[in-house]
C-alpha cells in the first residue's frame, strides 16, 4: 500500500455554535432539556442540542398547521416551486460547508459527503421543485395531505432530510421533522437555509431529540402523515401506533441485500461493486450489499481479489480526502457491530480483516469479511449496519434466487454477469425494490427507492415519490 | 300429487380450487331478508384460513409469471361465465332483499366491473411504471410487481362489492384469500363455482364464509400474507387488524366510504403492487 501524506479538508468553513434550539415557526427556540452531539471520529463534544418534549412537538405541529392553512396551501404551486428552487441553490452554494459539517457530525468520509450526499441533496430539491406545479400530470386530482411528521436516521442525515422534505413541500404539505439524535447539525443548518430562502415560518419545523421526541411526533393527533426511515423494529412500532388513526404512512426500513456474482462477471468490476456495496458509508446503509452470493466456480478467485482490494482501503480521519472508510457513527452502533461479528465467529464463520491501524480515540471498525457463512447464521439474517460482509456461495441461478430471497427484508439486490438475458431473468425474480445490475449503491432523485416485505412500503424519489404526499 | 321436492345446494368453502367444508365441521344459518331459512353456509375456522393461505401462496408465483395478456384473457373469461349466470345471481341477490330491477342492475354492474379490471391486466404496468431520467450513464426503469398473497375482508355488497375488491387484487398477479360478506355469503360461493369452471388456476382465489370478527384477525396476523384489504371490516375490527398487520408490515387498504357505482380508479390495484427499479450501466 502506498503511503499517503494526510490531506485534511479544513473545518474552518463550519461554525458550530455551542448550543442549538428547536426550529419552530421560523425561529430557534429553547427547550427545557438538552443533549450533546459528538464527533464520532474523536469523541469531542460538538454542541448542546435542545431536546424537544411533547409540548415542544405540540407547538411545532401547531405551527405547521397554521402555515399549512394560512400560507402554504394557498400559495400558487409555481410559487412553491420557486421556494424549493431557491433552497436547492442555497444548498449548492453552501455545499462545502454542509459536506464538512456532515462528516464531522456523522463520521462519514469527506469524499462521500462532498461527492455523494450533498450533491444528491441539492439535486433532490431541484427535482421536486419542478414537480410542484406539474402534479396534475403525475396523479389525478392531486391534493396535499396537510401536516407531515417525519423521522429520519443518522446514516445520511441531510440526504434523508431532503428525501422527506422536498417531495412533502412540493406537494403542498408542511412538515415537522425529527433528525436522529447523533446527527442533528446539518438539519439545523438546513433550518438556517430555510430562513435564508425566506420560506414562510412554520412550513418547515425541526424538532431535535431522541426516541421519545420521535414517538411524540408520530403519535401526534395533529398530523396527517407519518414518514419514517430507520430500523424495521421501530417501523413496526410506528405502524402499530398509526393503526386505526387513518393517518397515512410510509416506511423505509432495514435490509439484508444479496449481491450476486455469476462466474461470467467481470471480476475486477464486481470487486469494486462489492466494496462500494458494503464499505460505502461504513456499511451504515439500509440497502448495503451485506450478503455476497458468489458462484462456487469463481469464489476462491473473487475472494482473493476482494481481500487484496480491501487491504488498500484507508480507514481513518473522515475529513482526510484520502479516507475510504470513516468512523462508526456512535458507541452504541459500534457495540452492535462488534457483538454480531463475535456471534459470526461463534457460529462457525471465518472472520478476516486486512491489517489496519485504527485511531485511538473515536469509534472504529475495520472492514471485515466472513466466509463459510450459512443461511442460518445471524450474520446472514440480521442487519449489521456496519462494514461487515457475509459470503455465501451458490451453484445454479435458481439457487442464487432462492438464497437471495431467503430474508424477511426486500430493499435492494445486486447482480453481476455479462449475460443480458440472465440480468433480466434475475431482476424479475429478486424480491427487492431496487436491483442494481453490474453496479451497486447508485441513487438519483428521479429513481424510486423503497422496499418489499419487511423493508417497508412506499417509494421515495421519482414520480412515485409524490404519491406518498398526495391524497 | 305432491310438489316435487327440490334438491338443495350445499354451500361450501372454495380453497385451492376445491370445495371443502370447514375443517371445523361448523356451519351457520343464512336467512333471506324476510328471515326465512335459505341455507347453511360453512363457518370457516382459523385452520381454514391457514389452509387457504397455503393454497394462495402455492399458486402465487405461477399466477404472477403468466403474461399480463394471459391473465387478462382468463379474467375476461370469468366475466363471460358470470354473464351466463345472471339469472342465478339475480335470484340470490333478490333473496338478500333487493327488488328485481335493483338486483339485475347490480349483477350487470358486477359483470361490467369484472370486464373493466380484466382489461387492466396488460395496462397497469404502463400507467404506473416509468423509465427514469437519472443523472449518469445508466438505464433505469421502474415496473410494478404483485405484492404476493392478499387477504380480503369483503364488504356487505354481496356481489358488486365482492367483485370490486377481488378483481383488482388478482388482476396484477396477486393471489387472494377472501372472507365473504357475513350476512349474505351465498353469491360469493356461487362466484367460487364460476371460478372453478373458468381457467383461473386453483388457489389464485380462495373464498371463505363465516364470521368476519373471527377470521379477519387470523388473516391480519398471518406471517405469510403480504397485503390486507379491510374494506368489509367495521371500525373496531379494522383497527385491530391493522395493528396485527404491522407485525410483518403488510400493505393495508383501510375501509373508506365505498360507493361501488363510482369510478374505482387504480388505488385498489396499486395498494397491492410493489415498484421495482432496475439500474444498469450504459457503455461499450
Amino acid at each position: 500500500m502506498f503511503e499517503y501524506a494526510p490531506a485534511p479538508e479544513s473545518r474552518d468553513i463550519v461554525d458550530i455554535k455551542p448550543s442549538y434550539g428547536l426550529f419552530i415557526d421560523g425561529e430557534f427556540v429553547d427547550a427545557d432539556t438538552s443533549f450533546k452531539t459528538v464527533n464520532p471520529a474523536s469523541e469531542e463534544v460538538l454542541a448542546e442540542i435542545a431536546e424537544a418534549n411533547a409540548a415542544d412537538v405540540d407547538r411545532a405541529v401547531a405551527a405547521a398547521r397554521r402555515a399549512y392553512d394560512g400560507v402554504w396551501s394557498r400559495l400558487p404551486a409555481a410559487e412553491r416551486a420557486k421556494y424549493l428552487f431557491r433552497i436547492a441553490r442555497i444548498i449548492q452554494e453552501r455545499s462545502r460547508e454542509l459536506a464538512v459539517l456532515e462528516s464531522i457530525d456523522n463520521g462519514k468520509p469527506i469524499r462521500e459527503s462532498r461527492d455523494v450526499d450533498v450533491p444528491l441533496v441539492a439535486a433532490h430539491f431541484f427535482y421536486y421543485a419542478g414537480w410542484a406545479d406539474k402534479l396534475e400530470y403525475a396523479v389525478r386530482d392531486p391534493r396535499p395531505l396537510g401536516v407531515a411528521g417525519q423521522v429520519i436516521p443518522w446514516n445520511f442525515p441531510l440526504l434523508m432530510l431532503a428525501w422527506k422534505i422536498a417531495p412533502a413541500l412540493a406537494c403542498g404539505n408542511t412538515v415537522v421533522l425529527k433528525p436522529a439524535e447523533t446527527t442533528p447539525l446539518t438539519a439545523l443548518a438546513f433550518a438556517e437555509i430555510c430562513r435564508q430562502a425566506d420560506l414562510p415560518p412554520g412550513v418547515v419545523n425541526i424538532v431535535t431529540g431522541a426516541g421519545e421526541t420521535g414517538r411524540a411526533l408520530v403519535e401526534h393527533d395533529g398530523i396527517d402523515k407519518v414518514a419514517f426511515t430507520g430500523s424495521t423494529e421501530v417501523g413496526r412500532q410506528i405502524a402499530r401506533a398509526v393503526a386505526g388513526t387513518g393517518r397515512r404512512l410510509t416506511l423505509e426500513l432495514g435490509g439484508k441485500a444479496a449481491n450476486v456474482i455469476f462466474d461470467d462477471a467481470p471480476l475486477d468490476q464486481a470487486v469494486e461493486g462489492i466494496v462500494n456495496g458494503i464499505f460505502f458509508n461504513q456499511g451504515h446503509v439500509c440497502c448495503a450489499g451485506s450478503r455476497l452470493l458468489v458462484q462456487e466456480s469463481v469464489a476462491d478467485e473473487l475472494l482473493d481479489r476482494l481481500k487484496t482490494r480491501m487491504a488498500t482501503l484507508r480507514v481513518g480521519d473522515p475529513l482526510d480526502k484520502n479516507t475510504d472508510v470513516g468512523a462508526i457513527n456512535s458507541a452504541a452502533q459500534l457495540e452492535k457491530i462488534r457483538m454480531l461479528s463475535e456471534v459470526g465467529e461463534k457460529e462457525g464463520a471465518t472472520r478476516w480483516s486486512p491489517p489496519c491501524e485504527l485511531p485511538d480515540r473515536g469509534f472504529w471498525f475495520a472492514p471485515t469479511v466472513f466466509t463459510g457463512v450459512a443461511q442460518s447464521h445471524r450474520i446472514a439474517r440480521e442487519e449489521i449496519f456496519g462494514p461487515v460482509l457475509s459470503v455465501l456461495t451458490f451453484r445454479t441461478p435458481q439457487e442464487a434466487v432462492e438464497k437471495a430471497n431467503n430474508t424477511p427484508y426486500g430493499l435492494s439486490a445486486g447482480v453481476w454477469t455479462e449475460k443480458g438475458s440472465r440480468i433480466l431473468w434475475m431482476a424479475e425474480r429478486l424480491r427487492a425494490g431496487v436491483v442494481w445490475a453490474n453496479t451497486f449503491n447508485k441513487f438519483d432523485p428521479a429513481s424510486p427507492f423503497g422496499g418489499y416485505k419487511e423493508s417497508g412500503f412506499g417509494r421515495e424519489g421519482g414520480r412515485h415519490g409524490l404519491e406518498a404526499y398526495l391524497q | 300429487m305432491t310438489d316435487r321436492l327440490s334438491v338443495r345446494k350445499t354451500y361450501k368453502l372454495y380453497v385451492g380450487g376445491a370445495f371443502p367444508r370447514s375443517e371445523s365441521g361448523r356451519s351457520y344459518a343464512v336467512n333471506d331478508a324476510k328471515g326465512n331459512f335459505l341455507a347453511n353456509a360453512s363457518r370457516a375456522s382459523r385452520k381454514d384460513v391457514r389452509d387457504a393461505v397455503v393454497a394462495a401462496r402455492k399458486a402465487q408465483a405461477g399466477w404472477a409469471a403468466r403474461t399480463a395478456y394471459n391473465r387478462g384473457q382468463i379474467l375476461y373469461r370469468v366475466a363471460e361465465m358470470l354473464e351466463g349466470r345472471r339469472d342465478q345471481f339475480t335470484e340470490e341477490l333478490r333473496a338478500t332483499g333487493l327488488a328485481k330491477n335493483a338486483a339485475r342492475a347490480e349483477v350487470d354492474a358486477a359483470v361490467d366491473r369484472w370486464v373493466w379490471y380484466a382489461g387492466w391486466a396488460d395496462k397497469i404496468a404502463q400507467v404506473t411504471g416509468a423509465a427514469n431520467p437519472v443523472s449518469g450513464p445508466f438505464f433505469n426503469f421502474s415496473t410494478p410487481e404483485p405484492t404476493g398473497v392478499v387477504g380480503i375482508v369483503a364488504p356487505d355488497g354481496p356481489l358488486l362489492g365482492l367483485v370490486s375488491v377481488l378483481a383488482p387484487v388478482v388482476v396484477a398477479g396477486n393471489t387472494a384469500v377472501v372472507v365473504a360478506a357475513e350476512p349474505a355469503p351465498l353469491p360469493a360461493v356461487t362466484l367460487g363455482e364460476v371460478l372453478a369452471t373458468s381457467d383461473v388456476p386453483g388457489g389464485v382465489i380462495n373464498i371463505l364464509t363465516g364470521h368476519r370478527a373471527e377470521l379477519a384477525p387470523w388473516l391480519a396476523s398471518h406471517m405469510d400474507v403480504n397485503g390486507l384489504d379491510l374494506t368489509g371490516a367495521g371500525e373496531e375490527l379494522a383497527a385491530e387488524c391493522e395493528k396485527a398487520a404491522a407485525e410483518n408490515l403488510k400493505r393495508v387498504l383501510r375501509p373508506a366510504g365505498n360507493d361501488w357505482t363510482a369510478d374505482p380508479g387504480t388505488v385498489r390495484m396499486t395498494t397491492f403492487l410493489e415498484t421495482k427499479t432496475v439500474w444498469h450501466p450504459v457503455g461499450v
